[in-house]
């Protein structure tokens, strides 16, 4: 049985969800699993996702609501996981790899004795994965020499499952131990209209051509409010100071994989590739011919990005 | 006196150009430039800037790896760090058996705080820091990009980025912090702290000699480069790219 950490979005299934449903699915068709058994943690509304969840064809939903689960804790929830995958004698536990995954997960591989692997992208036959490593310029097949494994998958390498069937719903006859050695204190949400950068279908990204942060909101951010896109940056301008760090698209910043990616007045540096270049459909503005960018553009124009812009924008 | 603990991992330069070999048993290493992974590196700084805040501190610099590791510990002393500890292995290193080794070596000296990357940017699994919380029963604050330590060191306060926001936890000392982009900017070793960093101790020991088990639970099968992108089309006005993007590519 493979048991698989679903993640809602308050009483919702949400997105991420159903994702992880679908990677679920596929891991039981090719490695083989009799059955996906879908956990849910949380505070109040997770009795009513892991009904929604139950319609997606997984084989049985459990679930654990608790006040104090309402806040993610890495020590809490791993535990409870743990007692979860023994309980139910899983021989392997899955989740997405966003940060609540790569969190806990390796907490729970421990405890398993469990190999790991991370960020998944593709189960392929004989029980082997397909990983990124090196910041996506290798792909690894790896295998997992222990008995149980563990796994998160991206999210962007799987598909959003759709309706089918319908699976019993059980409460997680679970006590919950609550971790004293870490407690929770805040959490600031984004405030932003925009959507996540590693969850957006489209993405306008800055480069340091851009030369300013001014520049940064006068021309990047209404063409990615036109686009109801999320705004990206190119480590060097994020060095440069024109843009936040949580903005960095490459390998020591995000791994973006949207149906549309604009870079703009970004060269393309090999760690700048490595975070984006598994977008669908890639356009490249850049008054420099030469940039390496325009050799995985779908669509490059080579112009001064402070000329087309403003024309892009208003004609989108 | 406090004692830190930072681990640093011996990495291929992230603007390095990584080749596979062509019969996919690994990445070709000739000509590559070296470096700490980035992200020990914010660990190291946000070490000594503790150290100088907070003073009477010491800060031990680990690598785990062959003997040319020795390079990235003398960045680290250079940086600030007090002595360093490489334990050598020729063997192949995961993030299963770096944390077990870890172990270890947290449990030779007792340690008030770990500070390291959240992930090495070769291997990518973003596991070690979390795999030594979990092995040695301490806390973990992943992805940190701030780290307030209170004063008696009894406790830390961590903002973590995540998913969606910025989460803000405490956790009892000693704890396993590992560090995101946002923590500090690392500086660059002074000259003078070059020449002072040859000084410092750097102890070497074996892996052996931890008695670690370096069974691996990971069995790397073959490497590939990924798919090639095919180069697309270069337009010539606006009006052909917004054109395109509805009609052919249908993204708008």
């Amino acid at each position: 049985m493979l048991l698989v950490l679903i993640e809602q979005n308050g009483s919702k299934l949400g997105k991420a969800g159903r994702i992880a449903i679908s990677a679920a699915l596929s891991a039981k068709e090719t490695h083989g699993y009799e059955s996906v058994v879908g956990v849910l943690l949380g505070g109040s509304g997770t009795a009513e996702a892991a009904k929604e969840a139950s319609k997606y064809g997984l084989d049985k939903i459990v679930y654990l609501e608790d006040p104090s689960l309402a806040n993610y804790l890495a020590g809490t929830y791993s535990s409870i996981l743990i007692d979860a995958a023994n309980n139910l004698e899983a021989k392997a536990v899955m989740s997405l790899s966003g940060t609540t995954g790569k969190d806990m997960m390796p907490r729970v591989a421990q405890a398993l004795d469990a190999g790991q692997s991370s960020d998944t992208l593709e189960f392929l036959p004989n029980r082997q994965y397909r990983r990124p490593m090196y910041a996506g310029n290798v792909i690894a097949d790896i295998e997992l020499t222990t008995e149980r494994q563990v796994v998160t998958v991206r999210s962007t390498a799987f598909d959003a499952a759709v309706e089918q069937g319908e699976c019993p719903v059980e409460n997680l006859d679970l006590k919950v131990e609550s971790d004293s050695q870490q407690q929770f204190v805040s959490f600031d949400s984004v405030d932003s209209e925009r959507p996540e950068l590693t969850e957006a279908e489209a993405v306008v990204s800055g480069g340091r051509a851009l030369k300013s942060e001014e520049n940064f909101k006068e021309y990047i951010e209404p063409l990615a409010d036109k686009l109801g896109a999320a705004i990206g940056a190119s480590r060097a301008a994020v060095d440069s100071g024109y843009a936040p760090n949580d903005w960095q698209v490459g390998q020591t910043g995000k791994v973006v994989a949207p149906n549309l990616y604009i870079a703009i007045g970004i060269s393309g540096a090999i760690q700048h590739l490595a975070g984006m270049k598994d977008s669908k459909t890639i356009v490249a503005i850049n008054k420099d011919a030469e940039a390496p960018i325009f050799e995985i553009a779908d669509y490059g124009l080579v112009a001064d990005l402070f000329d087309v812009l403003p024309e892009l924008t208003e004609k989108l | 006196m406090k004692k830190i603990l930072v681990p640093v991992k011996r990495v291929p330069d992230y603007e390095t150009k990584i080749k596979v070999k062509p019969d996919g048993s690994g990445i070709q290493t000739d000509g590559i430039k070296w470096i700490v992974n980035p992200f020990d590196e914010i660990a190291v700084e946000e070490a000594v800037r503790l150290k100088e805040k907070l003073g009477e501190v010491e800060i031990t610099v680990v690598s785990i790896g062959p003997s040319d590791s020795t390079e990235q510990i003398r960045t680290g002393l250079a940086m600030g760090a007090d002595k360093g500890v490489l334990v050598l292995s020729e063997a192949e290193i995961d993030s299963d058996t770096a944390a077990r080794t870890l172990e270890q070596v947290f449990k030779k000296e007792q340690f008030d705080l770990v500070l390291m990357g959240k992930q090495a940017i070769d291997s990518d699994a973003n596991q070690t820091g979390q795999l030594l919380a979990a092995s040695l029963g301490l806390p973990q604050a992943t992805f940190a990009s701030k780290l307030n330590v209170a004063d008696d060191w009894s406790t830390a306060e961590v903002t973590r980025e995540v998913d969606g926001g910025l989460e803000t936890l405490k956790v009892s000392l000693p704890a396993v912090v590992t560090t995101d982009l946002r923590l500090n900017e690392p500086r660059y070793p002074s000259l003078p702290g070059i020449v002072k960093a040859k000084k410092k101790p750097l102890e070497e020991i074996s892996i052996s000699e931890l008695g670690v088990d370096l069974t691996s639970k990971v069995k790397i099968l073959k490497v590939a480069p990924p798919a090639d992108r095919k180069a697309g089309i270069i337009v010539d006005s606006v009006d052909q790219l917004v054109d395109k993007l509805k009609n052919e590519a249908k993204v708008l």
